[in-house]
């Protein structure tokens, strides 16, 4: 009986060794020299292996960063910061990177959009555009079904309950995901910082967009006119914005006439006419929403109803009178 | 040994009695990794690999040392042991000498470490074809082939698996049985459909 135990011990100790003997002799022969940076770039990665990059995954980019000894494209879900952690890794210079973040450019849900068909099959916005094309009227607009949603990583889409696709800033990290999915190509990726957008991509003339979307693009031209800067030209009936040049002086949507055009900076700086004025008149030649009032020679006030802080005024004084009250840090990139 | 035990056997593994649908062995791989036929394929072939593999490996350790030292009841344990050490050794190799059939093999690899389908399938060996006293050239010969074959059963139902569920992504399934609740139900079908292999008579 004891024998039996003893020998059974024994036979299937003196295997186990000898298994474990043959697996660390050949981690020694068949060991495989990786780079260790290899692993450090993965830990500086986001690891949402969005694929954004071109390349499979996380691990597939630190591998191509590490061969070419030089990150082939920025992170874009990593930004700066992991493209500075990337670059510090390799010992090479990581360059100038801009955040970018996605923007839908359609507003129209079911309470402005006039709807041709209730599709029901599906709830996926590539396999509607093959069944029956768009359900709106409007054949330029958002499907509404959610894809981007569906495929964002980053949790950052939402589809409110009229049907419209509200991308939050914050979490987007540019991956462009969404820009890829969407069939009907009205997702774009804007500088971080750009805030006020035409949230419309319809190329139908005014009065056939008006028809089919109360918040469409008419075409007016009233923001081409308005814009201060020459950012916004009309391209086959739409307002698009050069956000090269645009400042998010905010005037194209406070005169905007369907609203298609938004101001998403959420607290606006107003003007304030300080004691230095001598009322020369030249902010109120340039206010576009005729905020400022006051007879020539007299200190001029502002009207803070009226006022949408876009800062004319502020570069249009010659006395230095005009300054700008309130939301911290939004003069960014004007200065 | 004759083709025609031979063919049985073949015939046997794969469809008769298939070791996910029949003998219900190897479920986990089965529903975890059949929602894309790629994976599903990259799967299968680790498997039939280390399968063929293990049968092999531990038609040695049953014959030479198990039997040799009459501890024949520890096979269980034993088999655990060379079939963990096995796919490890293989993985290492294959890392140096082939990165690509690494990459896409390789991921799969730790997931058949103690897969029961194939100590299922070394321990099934044993009782056919080794404790039945065949000639020992016929019972390798045997014992290889079943665990070939066994391994081509696995891939099949895995593929059948993952085409299925590829077409269910597109259906519309009532809300709370989508994912795996489905894909249980479509188990439990195909299992009695395999059952119809069950009146075949070869040999």
């Amino acid at each position: 009986m004891e024998s039996v135990v003893v020998k059974s011990i024994i036979a299937l100790t003196a295997m186990a060794a000898v298994f474990g003997a043959i697996l660390a002799i050949a981690s020694r022969i068949f060991a495989v020299d990786r780079d260790p940076r290899v692993e450090e770039i993965v830990e500086a990665l986001p690891g949402a292996n969005c694929g954004a990059c071109g390349f499979p995954g996380c691990q597939g980019y630190a591998e191509a960063a590490v061969a070419a000894g030089v990150a082939p494209v920025p992170c874009p879900p990593g930004g700066a910061e992991v493209a500075r952690k990337v670059a510090d890794i390799l010992g090479a210079d990581a360059g100038e990177h801009v955040a970018k973040v996605a923007v839908v450019h359609c507003a129209g849900g079911r309470s402005n959009a006039v709807r041709r068909l209730e599709y029901d099959g599906l709830m996926d916005c590539r396999a509607a555009m093959l069944v029956s094309g768009s359900p709106k009227a409007c054949v330029f607009g958002c499907l509404g079904y959610g894809t981007c949603r569906d495929v964002c990583p980053f949790d950052a889409v939402a589809l409110d309950a009229d049907g419209v696709v509200h991308i939050d800033p914050v979490r987007c990290t540019g991956c462009g995901n969404c820009v890829e999915a969407c069939p009907v190509n009205i997702i774009e990726l804007v500088p971080e910082d750009m805030k006020v957008h035409v949230m419309c991509s319809s190329r139908d003339k005014g009065k056939k967009a008006k028809e089919v979307c109360q918040v469409a693009c008419i075409a007016c031209q009233l923001c081409v006119k308005k814009c201060p800067h020459e950012a916004i030209r009309m391209e086959d009936d739409l307002a698009i914005i050069d956000y090269a040049k645009c400042t998010n002086c905010g005037i194209c949507a406070a005169v905007c006439p369907t609203k298609a055009i938004t101001d998403q900076v959420s607290v606006r700086p107003k003007a304030l006419i300080g004691s230095s004025c001598v009322g020369i008149g030249e902010c109120k030649k340039v206010c576009p929403t005729k905020a400022i009032t006051g007879e020539a020679g007299q200190r001029h006030e502002v009207d803070r109803e009226k006022c949408i802080g876009c800062g004319l005024c502020l570069d249009a004084c010659p006395t230095k009178a005009v300054t700008m009250v309130g939301a911290l840090g939004h003069s960014k990139g004007r200065e | 040994m004759d083709l025609g035990q031979l063919f049985a056997i073949i015939i046997g593994a794969i469809f008769v009695s298939n070791f996910v649908l029949m003998r219900f062995l190897g479920l986990c791989p089965f529903v975890g990794v059949s929602k894309d036929s790629d994976s599903a394929l990259g799967m299968g072939m680790a498997v039939i690999f280390v399968m063929t593999m293990a049968s092999l490996v531990t038609w040695f350790i049953y014959t030479y040392v198990l039997v040799p030292l009459d501890i024949v009841y520890l096979r269980t344990i034993a088999f655990i042991l060379v079939i963990a050490t096995l796919v490890q050794f293989v993985e290492m190799v294959m890392e140096k000498t082939s990165p690509t059939l690494h990459r896409s093999l390789g991921i799969y690899l730790p997931l058949i470490t103690t897969n029961c389908a194939v100590l299922g399938v070394a321990v099934i060996n044993v009782d056919d074809f080794m404790v039945t006293g065949l000639p020992r050239a016929a019972s390798f010969i045997y014992t290889v082939v079943n665990g070939l074959s066994a391994g081509i059963g696995f891939t099949l139902a895995l593929i059948l698996m993952a085409a299925i569920r590829e077409r269910l992504d597109l259906v519309d399934i009532p809300k709370p049985m989508r994912g795996i609740p489905i894909t249980f139900i479509v188990a439990g079908l195909m299992a009695m459909a395999f059952m119809g292999f069950a009146g075949l008579k070869i040999g």
